[in-house]
């Protein structure tokens, strides 16, 4: 029986290693849409921060803009992502992979865990590129700060990837695609405080920032990177696990169904 | 316990609906190893659903089904380990190559490398694709995509292999050599296969025994030949003046009370159709009806099933309602 359960073991850690395999395959292969997930980020970094740091000095912020949003943008490629790669279930239905995977004799929960590190693969990847770019042009951040951002990274994408993969099991088609970028994607990424510090909101404004979730990924990004926090680490922290760790449930739950 | 120890296949009254439809109306079936059994019949028949229970893809509303001695509900693990799979609709991923997408397979199932590398090679010999191997799927023609297919569903020596419509939407050539492919690895490898298909000669040249599934319900089940025999012998086929008028109609009911008819077309099951169509004519001619053409032929399966449904196998609105539950399913889940 042990033996068993150990061999068993052993074909999830290679279903997971294939799912992700597969992921990162697709991911590098796919040009077009690589180039487009590296020039976003840098176009929001180079433009924004070169615009609005020119003309603007935050209030009650030590540090330059571009030091200010570096990880805010971090933040946003690992939320585009990640969130782009669960959504891809979408595709697989839609083409006929996923019935491949889902008549595998593995667990669904492998193939989620294969999914969400292949997203967090891919954010590590564009995160690199952005802190390359960062340093060029002045913003250099310290070893130990990489070092924080790593698992953090890693740990926020694996809960984007899993909200994606989530949404995907609910959605039916590939039309709803742009509502979700519209209406679900691109308001946590601008009501989190990647690009400004949550400290300046009141009102309605305020709430939408405090309850969404990508505000404490940006915040702990930022503590990792430049020691600079609306929030208080702990909390950060705790809402990122928290998050994460729900969202992992939840997408193993909705993957897991069977009618 | 006794009664399925040889049989590798075994359904009891298994039964899937869909809110109200019933897609699949118990059907209990028996198939022993190293036999290819045919689930013939029209689009919309419960072909699919009834594969895709047996797959562990789709729960059974009630009733049971065991595959390889292992229960459908209760070991879905040990089941997909047993069975193949080669879907309807095209199931590679496109931006791999054909043998990534084989080694993502193998590890799927549990093969280790050099295991993996040697059942690849072997595969890839099998349906002819060594050359296109480490190109992508992309580019390959739909007949190439197939037997890559096929010969996935092979890469972890499955006990039964299952071949949704292995060849639907293939030009005959391709279908031909497909169904050498399939005729050659159930000698060679000795599997069980359950095959579903809405083509006749498919069927016929390919299956050990063939169950005729219509509505849900499985209506008939022998070899070819047990089928063909029910009908009697072999068909005639007349094409009947006005037959749409009910006159004419009721003419031919009162003289060949056994005739089906369709589509201006009436048709005879007889034992000799060279010997007997002189008294079919003289018999028309007494009745007042009068017959404009007239053909006779050795029976197929597809009398067989109008001979038990009254209609036929490829029912072109059977054909539009499918294609339309077919888009809605792909949409719907």
């Amino acid at each position: 029986m042990m033996v068993g359960d150990m061999a068993n073991i052993r074909n999830e850690l290679m279903a997971v290693h294939a799912v992700w395999l597969r992921e990162f395959k697709r991911f590098y292969r796919d040009k077009g849409s690589l180039l487009g997930s590296i020039a976003r980020p840098l176009m929001w970094f180079l433009i924004i921060g070169g615009g609005i740091g020119a003309t603007t000095k935050l209030a009650g912020v030590s540090v330059d803009y571009f030091t200010f949003i570096a990880p805010g943008i971090i933040g946003m490629t690992v939320l585009f992502t990640s969130l782009f790669q669960g959504v891809s279930v979408i595709w697989d239905r839609e083409f006929g992979f996923l019935k491949e995977m889902l008549v595998a004799p593995v667990s669904r929960t492998s193939i989620v865990i294969g999914k969400a590190l292949g997203g967090a693969t891919a954010s590590l990847f564009q995160s690199a590129i952005i802190i390359g770019v960062a340093y060029a042009i002045g913003v250099h951040f310290s070893l130990s700060a990489l070092l924080a951002l790593l698992p953090l990274i890693i740990i926020i994408s694996v809960g984007f990837t899993s909200m994606g993969l989530t949404i995907a099991s609910l959605m039916d088609t590939m039309e709803g695609f742009n509502v979700i970028m519209n209406f679900i994607v691109m308001p946590m990424f601008l009501l989190s405080g990647a690009l400004f510090p949550i400290s300046a909101t009141s009102g309605i404004m305020a709430t939408a920032v405090y309850v969404n979730p990508m505000t404490y990924g940006v915040e702990a990004l930022r503590y990792a990177a430049i020691g600079v926090s609306s929030t208080s680490p702990v909390t950060s922290m705790s809402v990122v696990l928290a998050f994460t760790a729900a969202m992992a449930v939840i997408a193993t739950v909705a993957f897991n169904r069977r009618r | 316990m006794a009664a399925q120890s040889d049989a590798i296949v075994e359904t009891q009254n298994i039964t899937k609906k869909f809110g109200e439809f019933v897609a699949v109306d118990s059907v209990s079936l028996s198939i022993q190893p190293g036999e290819i059994l045919g689930l013939l019949g029209p689009n919309g028949a419960g072909k699919t659903t009834l594969i895709s229970m047996l797959c562990t893809t789709l729960m059974p509303s009630s009733g049971s089904a065991s595959i390889n001695g292992f229960d459908i509900a209760k070991r879905p693990a040990d089941v997909r380990k047993s069975i193949g799979i080669v879907f309807q609709d095209q199931s590679l991923d496109d931006r791999l190559t054909g043998r990534e997408n084989l080694e993502l397979h193998a590890t799927l199932y549990g093969l280790d490398a050099a295991t993996a590398a040697e059942r690849i090679g072997r595969v890839l010999d099998l349906v002819e694709l060594k050359d296109k191997a480490d190109s992508l799927v992309r580019t390959y023609s739909g007949g190439m995509k197939r037997r890559l297919e096929i010969g996935r569903g092979l890469v972890h020596y499955p006990k039964v292999l299952f071949l949704d419509e292995p060849t639907l939407g293939l030009d005959p050539q391709t279908r031909e050599h497909i169904w050498e492919y399939i005729k050659e690895l159930a000698a060679r490898e000795r599997i069980t296969i359950l095959m579903t298909t809405h083509y006749m000669e498919e069927a016929e040249s390919l299956c050990d025994r063939i169950a005729i599934i219509d509505r849900g319900k499985i209506i008939a089940l022998g070899t070819p030949d047990e089928l063909k025999a029910m009908l009697g012998g072999e068909t005639v086929v007349l094409k009947v003046k006005d037959s749409d008028e009910p006159a004419v109609q009721d003419k031919i009911a009162a003289a060949f009370p056994h005739a089906k008819c369709f589509d201006g077309r009436m048709v005879l099951s007889v034992k000799s159709a060279e010997r007997e169509l002189r008294g079919i004519f003289e018999d028309a001619k007494k009745a007042g009806i009068e017959i404009e053409e007239a053909s006779m032929r050795r029976p197929t399966l597809n009398d067989v099933f109008l001979k038990l449904t009254g209609r036929e196998i490829r029912d072109e609105k059977a054909g539009i309602a499918e294609l339309m539950r077919a888009h809605m399913q792909r949409h719907g889940r």
